[in-house]
């Protein structure tokens, strides 16, 4: 598992968040003592679901929210106050944010008609921007008159057209169908390393995270439950929302009955132990849960095969083409899910029968 | 979709209902029109002849051509006032930010929806401890009162329309407040405002009974010298004057809805 260097001491982060809270009424804290380092050239996404305070976050940054109380810092200077329009950012909205009056070429021309750059230049960049984003000759038509899609590159090609510090991008793929989506994401991600350019990407969905980020904060209630590479985050969630929110996963409720260092072993309802991987705050006599994705479990045993395994019966499963997905009921009541390669699955028991699951005890994960 | 009997009868009472209210409202329009090219000197079916003497006495007349001038005076100066001031006006009202904001809007909201009688009579007695009455200042003052709340409205609605994103967007790419209401907000709203506007002319020019409180002699306005005459001496003339406001009228409403479309 390679640990992305969060924060590397020789290089200051080009944006530092310190203690941000921010509050719209003393009851309700939409972002909660966040410190956040952003590292130059990364693509960080803020994923979470709504409310999780992530497009707070991103709107403070970019100064369209303030922060009731902490600072933040970008290239060391401090910007909690300073207005929007000194802060030297891109950002591309769900919307689009396009001037309905502008032509695209207009649109892509404004930010640098505002640094009054030259004719030539503005021209030139501006054709350089278009083509960037696969547009060019599309300079002279009205953003009403291109599809959805089109119009994200245009709003994209103008928060690049004049090399902004930080690209923020606010659920950019939102409002676009998922064939189109998913071409998307591979553009913005062949953009990022194409002009190393830092990238903060606010998200609710978890592949979008997963597929183009170099770290990803998954935030809830107003705080950063992790930040991590997405490797790191999927095979190590920290928390059980992390791992309910990020793919697939199984959750068996238990009781710790012993912890040393890196392991710990839980007692499942049904009495069985099993050995995984100890998270944060694992003691033994505490609630927990063991928690496992589909695909960690490579196969089935018929039975007794021993080891770090527990028993159920099959309920059923279900042909996916490149994998099986099994469902087993397992002492307790609680059903499992697995996802088996189709070879794998050749000598399964039919349904009602007994069998035995091995979990292999580095993809076993115990958490508080 | 098949068509019952009764549907149809629907729809029949529906159009016939429609085309009644429609003749209604036309119909003493209408009149006047046809009333102001009959060459005969009295208002009574049937129209024997046709003349254009009516608009020649209008066109010719001293005092309708000063009632003429000053309606138009009027009407530009209301309209110049009572534009930048509505706009501002919603333009504040949309801050998110500001405190009071519903009582604000009511208050603005007053004039247009106060009897106009009522509005009348307390601006005579305002205007008169402060020497306004009788003066052309007064009276574009009374007309602006009277033509800001369309304003308002007007660029309030499109203001609503407004992505606040699209400022936000501006504001990134480094535009500080004054360019982005320069480049983006008032180009966006610009069709509101000129609708506000064209409401606040057409307000003026057909404004009589703030007029009737506040005007002197030196400030006979077209609907104002009609009203007068229609009292006294009866000439068609005055359905040639009013021909004349229904015309202006009606090439006002079709720039708006002109506007309208063009803003789509």
């Amino acid at each position: 598992m390679t640990e992305r260097p969060t924060a590397d001491p020789a290089v200051p982060p080009i944006v530092s968040f310190r203690s941000v809270t921010k509050r719209y009424d003393p009851k309700s804290t939409v972002v909660d003592d966040l410190s956040l380092d952003i590292v130059k050239g990364e693509f960080l996404t803020l994923l979470g679901p709504s409310g999780s305070g992530k497009t707070t976050t991103l709107m403070m940054l970019a100064g369209f929210e303030w922060p009731s109380s902490g600072r933040i810092f970008m290239d060391g200077q401090d910007i909690t106050d300073l207005p929007p329009h000194k802060r030297d950012l891109g950002v591309v909205f769900q919307s689009y944010a396009l001037f309905p009056h502008m032509s695209v070429a207009d649109n892509v021309a404004f930010p640098l008609a505002v640094r009054n750059v030259s004719a030539e230049e503005k021209k030139r960049r501006v054709a350089e921007a278009l083509e960037l984003v696969h547009l060019s000759g599309f300079g002279d038509r009205k953003p009403g008159q291109l599809s959805g899609g089109q119009q994200q590159r245009v709003a994209l090609a103008r928060s690049l057209v004049y090399r902004p510090r930080i690209v923020l991008m606010d659920e950019p793929l939102g409002a676009l169908d998922k064939a189109l989506r998913e071409q998307m994401q591979l553009e913005i991600k062949q953009i990022h390393r194409q002009l190393g350019v830092t990238f903060v990407y606010v998200t609710h969905d978890q592949d979008e995270a997963l597929t183009m980020s170099d770290r990803v904060a998954v935030f809830h209630e107003g705080r950063i439950q992790q930040i991590c590479s997405p490797v790191e985050i999927y095979r190590r969630p920290r928390t059980r929302f992390v791992a309910s929110f990020l793919g697939e996963t199984n959750m068996l409720p238990g009781t710790v009955v012993g912890a040393d260092g890196a392991m710990a072993e839980i007692k499942l309802a049904n009495g069985v132990v099993l050995r995984g991987l100890a998270g944060e705050g694992i003691a033994a006599g505490k609630e927990a849960v063991l928690v496992v994705r589909p695909e960690a479990i490579p196969e089935i045993h018929a039975a007794d095969a021993g080891g770090n395994a527990i028993e159920g019966t099959l309920l059923d499963q279900l042909f996916h083409g490149d994998h099986v997905r099994v469902r087993i009921t397992v002492a307790g009541g609680q059903t499992v899910q697995l996802k088996l390669r189709p070879q794998a699955c050749s000598g399964l028991p039919a349904a009602g029968e007994t069998l035995r699951l091995s979990i292999p005890v580095e993809e076993a994960l115990i958490l508080a | 979709m098949r068509q019952t009997p009764a549907s149809r009868l629907g729809h029949f009472g529906l159009g016939l209902t429609a085309a009644l209210v429609l003749a209604f409202l036309m119909a003493p329009l209408i009149v006047i029109v046809l009333f102001s090219f009959k060459d005969s000197g009295d208002f009574t079916f049937p129209i024997t002849g046709w003349s254009l003497k009516w608009y020649r006495d209008f066109f010719t007349s001293p005092t309708w051509m000063a009632a003429l001038q000053n309606s138009l005076i009027l009407a530009v100066s209301t309209t110049l006032l009572a534009t930048p001031l509505g706009t501002m006006a919603a333009l504040g009202l949309a801050a998110p930010q500001l405190p009071g904001r519903r009582l604000i809007s009511a208050f603005l909201l007053i004039p247009m929806i106060a009897p106009v009688v009522i509005v009348g009579v307390g601006m005579y007695f305002v205007f008169s401890m402060t020497g306004l009455t009788a003066t052309f200042p007064g009276l574009i003052l009374g007309h602006t009162s009277l033509a800001v709340p369309f304003v308002v409205v007007t660029v309030s609605a499109v203001l609503t329309g407004l992505d606040r994103r699209l400022l936000w967007a501006a504001a990134s790419m480094g535009a500080p407040p004054l360019l982005t209401f320069r480049k983006v907000t008032l180009p966006v709203i610009l069709p509101g405002i000129a609708s506000g506007a064209l409401f606040s002319f057409a307000t003026s020019l057909d404004e009589v009974v703030v007029t009737m409180f506040l005007a002197g002699p030196g400030q006979r306005t077209l609907p104002r010298e009609m009203f007068t005459i229609a009292r006294d001496t009866l000439t068609p003339t005055i359905a040639a004057a009013a021909t004349v406001l229904i015309a202006a009228s009606i090439v006002l409403l079709i720039a708006s809805s002109v506007l309208g479309r063009s803003n789509r």
